[in-house]
């Protein structure tokens, strides 16, 4: 199950770093010995685009200086790193008083790694052990009401009738202009009849207010005075999220459960929930809380919804487990885990320009929900693209792929060129959207859209990272093997 | 790509300054030339590189200095400079690459790379060990020779407390 994740982690981590990749002074030095290098260089070159100026600062983004120094050389910009009013997460001064340095992201104030571990340390104990996060500025909603299943079923492609009590599916709301772009992505879990949770990206949470008040304006118009087929929405601001995730995540919680809870985690499988009272410091007990087994690491875990007042006994009472088997983790490891996953980021590897269909999720829609009269916006459109040409549908221009890539890795905004050979010209296929280093695998790894027919694992293109082509091949994903819970089998 | 002061920034600690400080003012005390007013330092930029000037003025050592390792984390992947290039203050030379960002080292004055530490293509770590250090097996990036240009942008970089005084600074922003 993957949850979500939002646009400024990647200010905060990727941001500025590729966007305009410079080509860099760093010559073809390694490079001219791979016949066909430097032509590929020199061709792409020549097709580049004005605003990667060769050789000039225009990377140097010059920081905002105390005591500026008289007639530096570099334009001296000064970005506002924090946009006004940061709202803090019920767990803030627990991550202060653990050494965490703070970032700006989806309108928090959020932690993006700890003092007691670098980001690659902290990734490799989330697959060893287990790592907690906050991601309590994640949007929880519940809607409810007897339209609440059609109505979801209207905004987004999933199976909202036909999902059993306590169970969740990754979705996305849809544009309403019929093309089949993604607004957002979603989990949504049927928690009974007629009453679903909805959580849904940080840095998406105006824009979904809008469209889904809007959408709910509209059903409720259509729906509602006929069959009384109303939907409402309930937010649950303010409340706590914690992902536990990693091989020990199942022993950890299992410590604080409440006894005569009657919850067995090893009955709850990857994509189910429950709610239960947790043990607090002490004797006492948390109100029920919200446990969907899954998250967006790929490891067995939980993410764990919780009375915003109790968020810090909660945490408290999971960490007390002991540092060797859990740690807190940060926006920086989240990062790195869901793309060794194969997971989306918001904003970067989907958006409203890009159908499910081409984003590979097309295993998010079920069956009976193929058709163009699905009854979902732009059913037309996806149900179309679903089918290959070859086979009388539009299929789709481009995908997203996983890249392995040779030397330096190449991040968001790096172009996917083919491989420049003897007498072939490279040409432009793609764009990267998100790619680090994988401390897991110790290669690069990014995910990015390439024009069809070049998607399939094993097909060798080129990056450009700083100007230069590099090596690297389409891949499948997830790149490392997911560990979710699907019970004994 | 960002500078490395960009990357950093976008990753500053709010709640502590883990600032290292100690070891530029270490290595500045056991070179043994003699002294005078105008050269023999340790310069710093604003970007987080820095750069030492040899006693006869004309070359000199550079790399990225230890509080931006510290910063960055984990580096990853080094591209190195291109031997026998010639630079101008501020130009994009190379990267570093940790997990988490990627970040553009520029020469901090104009200058020729005369020379690259081609153990950093092997071992991009030893930056995270020793930034600052200039010999053979340290974090040193390239040798260069400084051009007569070089010599007036190096007035215009901070001194070892100066940096000090901006990394604090930078800490606390």
């Amino acid at each position: 199950m993957q949850t979500s994740r939002s646009t400024a982690l990647a200010r905060a981590l990727r941001g500025g770093v590729c966007r305009s990749p410079s080509q860099s002074a760093a010559g073809a030095r390694r490079f001219s010995s791979r016949p066909g290098g430097v032509m590929a260089t020199t061709s792409l070159l020549q097709h580049r685009p004005a605003k990667q100026q060769p050789l000039q600062p225009t990377t140097t983004l010059t920081t905002t200086v105390l005591r500026p120094l008289p007639q530096t050389r570099h334009a001296s910009t000064t970005p506002s790193s924090s946009p006004p009013e940061l709202q803090k997460t019920p767990l803030h001064d627990l991550h202060l008083a653990h050494g965490a340095k703070m970032v700006p992201f989806g309108g928090f104030h959020m932690p993006v790694q700890y003092s007691s571990l670098s980001v690659s340390q902290s990734h490799l104990f989330t697959r060893s052990h287990a790592s907690l996060f906050d991601v309590s500025h994640m949007v929880q909603r519940v809607f409810s009401g007897p339209g609440a299943a059609r109505f979801l079923q209207r905004v987004t492609p999933a199976g909202v009738e036909a999902l059993g009590e306590h169970c969740s599916t990754l979705s996305c709301l849809l544009t309403t202009d019929a093309k089949g772009g993604i607004v957002d992505d979603a989990i949504i879990t049927r928690l009974k009849e007629g009453r679903f949770y909805v959580v849904t990206n940080a840095a998406c949470r105006e824009k979904d207010d809008v469209y889904l008040e809007r959408e709910m304006d509209k059903w409720n118009a259509e729906e509602g005075e006929e069959g009384g087929a109303v939907v409402e929405q309930e937010k649950w601001d303010g409340r706590g999220l914690v992902a536990l995730q990693g091989p020990e995540a199942e022993g950890i919680l299992a410590r604080v459960l409440g006894e005569g809870e009657g919850l067995d985690l090893k009955k709850l499988l990857f994509g189910q929930s429950a709610f239960a009272r947790l043990k607090l410091d002490g004797h006492l007990l948390s109100s029920p809380v919200l446990i969907s087994r899954g998250g967006y690491t790929g490891e067995d875990g939980f993410e764990i919804s919780i009375a915003g007042d109790e968020t810090v006994g909660v945490t408290e009472a999971l960490l007390a487990a002991g540092p060797e088997k859990v740690q807190l983790a940060g926006l920086g490891a989240r990062d790195s885990l869901r793309l060794e996953a194969g997971m989306c980021l918001y904003g970067h590897d989907l958006d409203e320009a890009t159908t499910p269909v081409e984003a590979g999720l097309s295993w998010i829609i079920p069956k009976e929900r193929r058709t163009a009269d699905a009854g979902y916006y732009g059913a037309d459109v996806i149900s179309s693209q679903l089918v290959a040409k070859s086979k009388g549908g539009s299929g789709v221009e481009r995908r997203r792929v996983g890249l392995i890539v040779e030397g330096a890795p190449a991040r968001e905004g790096v172009e996917i060129v083919s491989r420049a050979e003897e007498g072939k010209e490279a040409v432009k296929l793609g764009i990267v959207t998100s790619g680090c280093p994988s401390p897991s695998l110790g290669k690069n790894i990014a995910m990015g859209y390439v024009k069809d027919g070049f998607h399939k694992a094993g097909t060798e293109v080129d990056v450009l990272v700083r100007g230069r082509p590099r090596k690297a091949v389409v891949a499948k994903m997830p790149f490392v093997p997911t560990k979710y819970w699907k019970g004994d089998a | 790509m960002a500078s490395i002061a960009r990357c950093l920034r976008a990753a500053r600690p709010a709640a502590f300054s883990a600032v290292v400080r100690n070891s530029a003012a270490r290595t500045i005390g056991v070179r043994a030339f003699s002294v005078t007013a105008t050269n023999e330092i340790r310069k710093y930029t604003k970007e987080h590189e820095w750069i030492d000037l040899s006693a006869d003025k004309k070359t000199g050592v550079l790399g990225i200095s230890e509080y931006a390792a510290k910063q960055l984390g984990d580096i990853v992947y080094v591209e190195l400079p291109e031997e026998g290039k010639e630079v101008q203050a501020g130009d994009s030379i190379g990267a570093v690459e940790s997990v988490k960002s990627a970040s553009d080292i520029n020469a901090p004055v104009s200058c020729k790379i005369t020379q690259i530490n081609l153990v950093l293509e092997e071992k991009p770590g030893t930056i995270n060990q020793v930034a600052e250090d200039d010999s053979h097996g340290g974090g040193w990036i390239a040798k260069v020779q400084v051009t007569e240009e070089g010599l007036k942008d190096l007035e215009k970089l901070m001194d070892v407390a100066a940096y000090e005084e901006f990394t604090v600074a930078e800490g606390e922003k």
